[in-house]
């Protein structure tokens, strides 16, 4: 079976993945709830169906940032040597990209769940 | 508790030790330097001396805050003397560990329980109350520069009366205030009944508070306003029931008798041009309305205290008193004219 996962990546725009997956789900969701809220769509659409879709939005991030997180480690050697790979080689400057992607990423899946935090307390809208 | 405050940090400190006397020097410093910590944890105007639920909730909030604070700090220092005391040298691979687990994981989870338990929090420390609400008193302030204007609503969201720089509420009674402004950003804030709630220009916030106990206590701006924003507070009347519905009806027919010759030269000087004073002609809509004035906590919302003389004063100068307020001066009346409607003022029930 061929895996739908790229053998190789090394290209700058991994790094931005998580970042820019991040953001996105900052901005859905505050967007959502705030437009939700300030139309006074609550009197058509329970807010529990808008939290459930956020939800699953964020579940659907998280698993982003964990696909980019992979493909990070597995630029990185699986952890096979420790930073700070500084060298003037090709191997090192795939390595400390591979390596600051993790790290990009481990922010990332903690700012989603930091965002997605309040969904669980928050149950109506508030003016 | 201002005073006090102000009292214990105002006492002469000595020079330096006295031979024979360092133990009592020592122990003196230190009651200056905790005695107004301990004075500003209780008073009509703080926040660790909760009257209702939501301030207390945020009060709750600040101790947590406060005690996680220092432990971390506590365990930040400890590191930091152990990293500078201790002889051995440890492995790259344990310093590493240090910082994945102590630098990253540690504080990822504090933040993440902190912010859930403030979330959490949210709900009760800023309740929130359908308009519906069947029988909530309401009443609607709004912030001008610089003292606030309280109107009393009705049932049908008419107001009933207005009065200023004070607000009356019963205890035990949730009461929603509907806060508006005419001019420029101002904020609501009773520190001892909850959080501080904006006022903004084209707009009608509402904000429910109930408190717990009786008593007198002081609301402040808490958005800056202006020259005078620190000069704009108002005093809040907590009372009984049944001294609250006193009030109201007494309020609600108040005649504004008092000293004829005093309204007299009130009306002739063209104060009733700004304040309204219910029961005679004065129904000015500009400045606060002055029924009542004299059981009133303060003169110029909060500025001075509520005397023949400090009214006098305020007429003569209001600028001298409160930078930029908008009253006009009036020190070109005589003497004898200012003193009379000062004391007609005063005697205002």
């Amino acid at each position: 079976m061929k895996s739908f996962i790229p053998r190789e990546v090394e290209t700058l725009w991994t790094l931005f993945t998580a970042p820019t997956v991040w953001a996105l789900h900052f901005v859905v969701c505050y967007a959502a709830v705030a437009i939700f809220c300030a139309k006074g769509m609550a009197e058509e659409i329970a807010f529990g169906t808008l939290r459930l879709g956020l939800g699953i939005f964020t579940l659907l991030a998280l698993a982003m940032i964990v696909l980019s997180s992979y493909l990070a480690w597995r630029q990185w050697g699986f952890g096979s040597g420790d930073p700070p790979h500084d060298a003037a080689t090709r191997e090192d400057r795939k390595y400390f990209q591979g390596f600051a992607t993790l790290l990009l990423s481990g922010l990332s899946f903690v700012a989603v769940v930091y965002a997605a935090i309040p969904l669980i307390f928050i149950a109506e809208c508030q003016p | 508790m201002n005073d006090d405050r102000l009292a214990a940090s105002g006492q002469p400190i000595r020079s330096g030790p006295r031979p024979g006397h360092n133990g009592i020097c020592r122990h003196d410093y230190l009651l200056l330097l905790v005695f107004p910590l301990l004075a500003s944890c209780s008073g009509v105007q703080s926040v660790l001396d909760p009257a209702g639920p939501e301030a207390a909730g945020v009060a709750t909030l600040f101790y947590t805050m406060l005690i996680g604070g220092v432990v971390i700090w506590s365990g930040v220092v400890g590191l930091f003397f152990y990293a500078v005391r201790k002889r051995k040298v440890h492995s790259t691979k344990t310093a590493g560990r240090l910082i994945l687990w102590g630098g990253a994981v540690f504080p990822t989870v504090v933040l993440a329980a902190l912010l859930g338990y403030g979330v959490w929090l949210m709900p009760a420390m800023r309740p929130w109350f359908q308009d519906d609400a069947r029988g909530m008193r309401r009443i609607e302030v709004t912030g001008e520069q610089f003292w606030w204007r309280v109107r009393y609503l009705g049932e049908d969201g008419k107001p009933v009366f207005e009065t200023a720089n004070e607000v009356r509420i019963p205890v035990g009674e949730r009461v929603a205030f509907l806060l508006k402004s005419p001019d420029v950003i101002h904020s609501f804030w009773i520190p001892v009944l909850g959080g501080k709630m904006d006022m903004i220009p084209g707009r009608e916030n509402r904000l429910t508070l109930v408190a717990g106990k009786p008593g007198t206590y002081r609301g402040v701006c808490a958005e800056f306003c202006g020259p005078s924003h620190a000069l704009m507070a108002f005093t809040v009347h907590v009372m009984e029931r049944q001294d609250y519905e006193a009030w109201l009806s007494a309020r609600k027919t108040s005649s504004g008798a008092g000293d004829a010759e005093g309204l007299a030269l009130f009306l002739r000087h063209g104060c009733a041009a700004c304040h309204a004073i219910s029961g005679t002609e004065a129904r000015g809509t500009i400045g606060p309305d002055l029924t009542g004035f004299g059981e009133r906590g303060s003169v110029g919302a909060g500025t001075l205290a509520n005397t023949a003389e400090h009214i006098a004063r305020f007429i003569r100068f209001p600028d001298g008193v409160k930078p930029e307020v908008r009253m006009p001066h009036f020190s070109m009346l005589a003497d004898a004219d200012v003193e009379r409607i000062a004391a007609y003022l005063k005697g205002l029930r």
